[in-house]
């Protein structure tokens, strides 16, 4: 593993972590969606890179989940239903830019320093690929943390997923069945999701999560 | 596969969870719901007269019998309890036919995804099944649709995702630890073989893997600082709901951080993961107890009551040792027993009342004498009195600290006192003093209540020896 294959693979998962960077400050709906097509699009390429790398077929069915309801499915889909919620021109104030991409910067370090000196007996793309990998888990959660609209939080969590399975990716020879399950729980996760929105539009008439948080059991 | 108890435990549910969505009329499905949980729960005895034979996906060893005997035992009388209490709010007018039909079939697929996580013999199959069981569960807990529901559902989904999620990540770390000594493929995801390997897999990546997965599934056992979904969830979803949750779920997620646990036991170089599972689990008994004191609502109470428990027993396994091991696998099984049994009684007080507002009710003993004087025994037991079941577990888990670290025992018995404290203030007020709020009748079954309770009394009072040896050779296992 090394030349061409090693600096492409490392390319493609290097950009992930940047697109992850570009999810945290935008502050349009449609854009933020764009943007999360293109995290799942260079998902796609990073896993079918590793399937040829790794030779391993079952990897392209993974990708191709990636590209077929990642990168379109889900992006026209929550397109719509914010069309349908009449959300699309809202604009929403991200606020500490500078801060939060501080942080992102440090939790990518963190990753860096923990992954890189624990796996120091794997070998050189699962290492990257496991450093890159938990850099946008951490980056996702750090999304979901400094984000108040529900969508926001959706794909801050949608992102984090696509991590998790870049770090699928980078083991070895893991077996299909968890692939495939992951797949299958983010549709599920997806339809909740869905369901979700509706229900929240239904009851709030927003999907301002400060709203939700005004109605707490216990501080009436 | 031949078809046996352990394909059974699962058929059972899954098939009933396709029929239960097709079928409809309430009354009809209910059974139908309560005899599905019947026959999963006697699949599951039988697993102590016949063991099946363990294959790459499946697996039955005496560890998982105890916790699938619980489960589907719990379910059980939670689906009987469940039939009376969904009846009486389709009369009020909480829940349309339609909602009952899909939260029979939802909670047939909670109970399969449930046992599938406890006989996975699988890291990879055993995470895909708790995530099944905790989406199921979110999908409950908003069932009712009010502003409170969706809040807690969502506040539930999100933070049990995000814990699913730093689980997968610690489950494919242990996957890779794994590849280089077992090889690649399904094999090094396989516990039983994993469980003979671990000794030779690289310390430093379990350690870090152990981490993500404490963390992972600690938020789903409801670990302090991690729990905020729980007080949501139990309170704001159907009751029957906050009893599996507590009784079961819990143990589930609980379930899969011990099988961690052992395998990380089995690695000298790897960190000991007892240390970090008692200070987790002592944090969340100290900080619950204390909680306990501000709650205003019953449902919530309790489940920080739920939070406390959770926390004795993490740190009962986190200390370790067959005493210490006996003692937590005896408190998890009475508190998954007493808990439910409370939360079978609050729903149907909060059915009577038609509020879980604990200042609008008041004299329980005196209007409703069965549901007053059960929710005294429940709270009696819960809190920790003597003669019953949990008496006895928390003073195993206390008296064995004791000899090993006094300091840490002095902070667990001081959150157990605090906690009794705040219980019994809160019983006070609801089942003695002044009547308050409607008193009309109760129409419920207390079969599942009493039959908990009493099995918590017998255990307080006598163990049967079967059990005792039964639990010791779990003890010794856990290591």
């Amino acid at each position: 593993m090394h030349g061409l294959t090693f600096d492409v693979a490392h390319l493609l998962a290097g950009s992930l972590v940047l697109v992850s960077f570009m999810l945290l400050y935008q502050s349009r709906l449609y854009a933020l969606l764009n943007i999360f097509a293109l995290h799942a699009l260079v998902l796609a390429a990073s896993v079918g890179w590793q399937a040829s790398a790794q030779d391993a077929p079952h990897l392209y069915v993974t990708a191709a989940i990636a590209l077929i309801f990642k990168a379109i499915i889900i992006p026209v889909a929550l397109h719509r239903i914010i069309v349908k919620l009449g959300i699309h021109r809202q604009i929403e104030n991200v606020v500490g830019v500078g801060l939060t991409m501080l942080l992102g910067i440090g939790l990518v370090a963190l990753s860096m320093v923990v992954m890189l000196r624990v796996t120091a007996g794997a070998d050189a793309l699962a290492r990257e690929d496991l450093a890159f990998a938990l850099s946008v888990v951490l980056l996702g959660l750090l999304m979901m943390v400094t984000r108040r609209n529900a969508v926001s939080q959706v794909i801050g969590f949608m992102s984090l997923e696509n991590g998790l399975v870049l770090a699928a990716t980078g083991a070895r020879g893991m077996p299909l069945v968890v692939e495939i399950s992951v797949a299958f729980s983010v549709l599920i996760a997806f339809i909740v999701i869905g369901i979700f929105l509706f229900r929240i539009r239904e009851r709030f008439d927003t999907v301002d999560l400060q709203a939700l948080d005004n109605f707490r059991g216990e501080r009436r | 596969m031949s078809f046996d108890a352990l394909s059974a435990i699962l058929l059972i549910p899954a098939g009933a969870a396709v029929l239960l969505a097709m079928l409809p009329g309430y009354r009809l499905t209910a059974q139908l719901n309560v005899l599905a949980s019947l026959l999963a729960f006697l699949a599951s005895v039988s697993l102590f007269f016949v063991t099946p034979v363990s294959g790459p996906y499946l697996l039955v060893d005496d560890l998982n019998k105890v916790f699938i005997v619980l489960n589907t035992f719990v379910g059980f009388t939670t689906a009987m309890f469940s039939a009376s209490y969904i009846g009486h709010e389709i009369e009020t007018g909480k829940l349309t036919p339609r909602f009952v039909r899909f939260y029979h079939a939802m909670y047939q697929v909670l109970m399969f995804g449930m046992n599938l996580s406890l006989v996975a013999n699988n890291i990879g199959l055993m995470w895909v099944a708790i995530e099944l069981a905790t989406l199921s569960t979110v999908l409950m807990v908003g069932i009712y649709r009010t502003h409170e529901a969706l809040e807690a559902a969502w506040k539930y989904f999100i933070l049990a995702s995000v814990g699913i999620g730093l689980a997968l990540f610690g489950t494919i770390l242990v996957y890779m630890a794994a590849q280089p000594v077992v090889g690649e493929g399904l094999n090094a995801m396989v516990w039983t073989v994993l469980m003979t390997k671990a000794q030779h897999f690289d310390p430093a990546l379990l350690d870090v893997a152990f981490v993500f997965l404490l963390l992972g599934y600690g938020t789903k056992v409801g670990l302090a600082p991690l729990h905020a979904w729980l007080p949501d969830a139990h309170a704001e979803g159907p009751t029957p709901i906050s009893a599996v949750l507590s009784g079961l779920l819990l143990n589930v997620a609980l379930y899969a951080l011990l099988r961690f646990k052992m395998l990380l036991a089995l690695n000298p170089v790897a960190i000991a993961p007892g240390p970090l599972m008692v200070t987790m689990g002592l944090i969340s008994c100290l900080f619950a107890a204390f909680m306990l004191y501000r709650r205003r609502d019953i449902k919530r109470l309790f489940a920080y009551s739920s939070i406390e428990h959770m926390g004795i027993i993490v740190f009962a396994f986190g200390m370790g040792g067959p005493l210490a091991n006996f003692a937590g696998l005896l408190h998890m099984t009475m508190h998954s027993l007493t808990k439910s049994a409370i939360f079978f009684t609050v729903g149907n007080i909060s059915q009577v009342k038609g509020t879980q507002k604990i200042a609008d009710m008041g004299g329980l003993t005196e209007t409703h004498p069965v549901l007053g004087w059960g929710l005294v025994l429940g709270v009696v037991a819960i809190a920790g009195l003597p003669p019953l079941g949990i008496f006895m577990s928390e003073f195993l888990v206390v008296t064995s600290t004791f000899a090993r670290e006094p300091w840490l025992a002095v902070l667990l018995g001081l959150g157990i006192l605090v906690a009794l404290g705040g219980l019994l203030l809160r019983l006070n007020a609801v089942a003695f003093g002044e009547p308050k709020g409607p008193v009309g009748p109760v129409h419920a079954s207390y079969v599942p209540m009493f039959a908990h309770l009493a099995i918590v009394f017998m255990a307080g009072v006598y163990l049967p020896p079967a059990l005792v040896t039964g639990f010791e050779n779990v003890a010794r296992l856990l290591g």
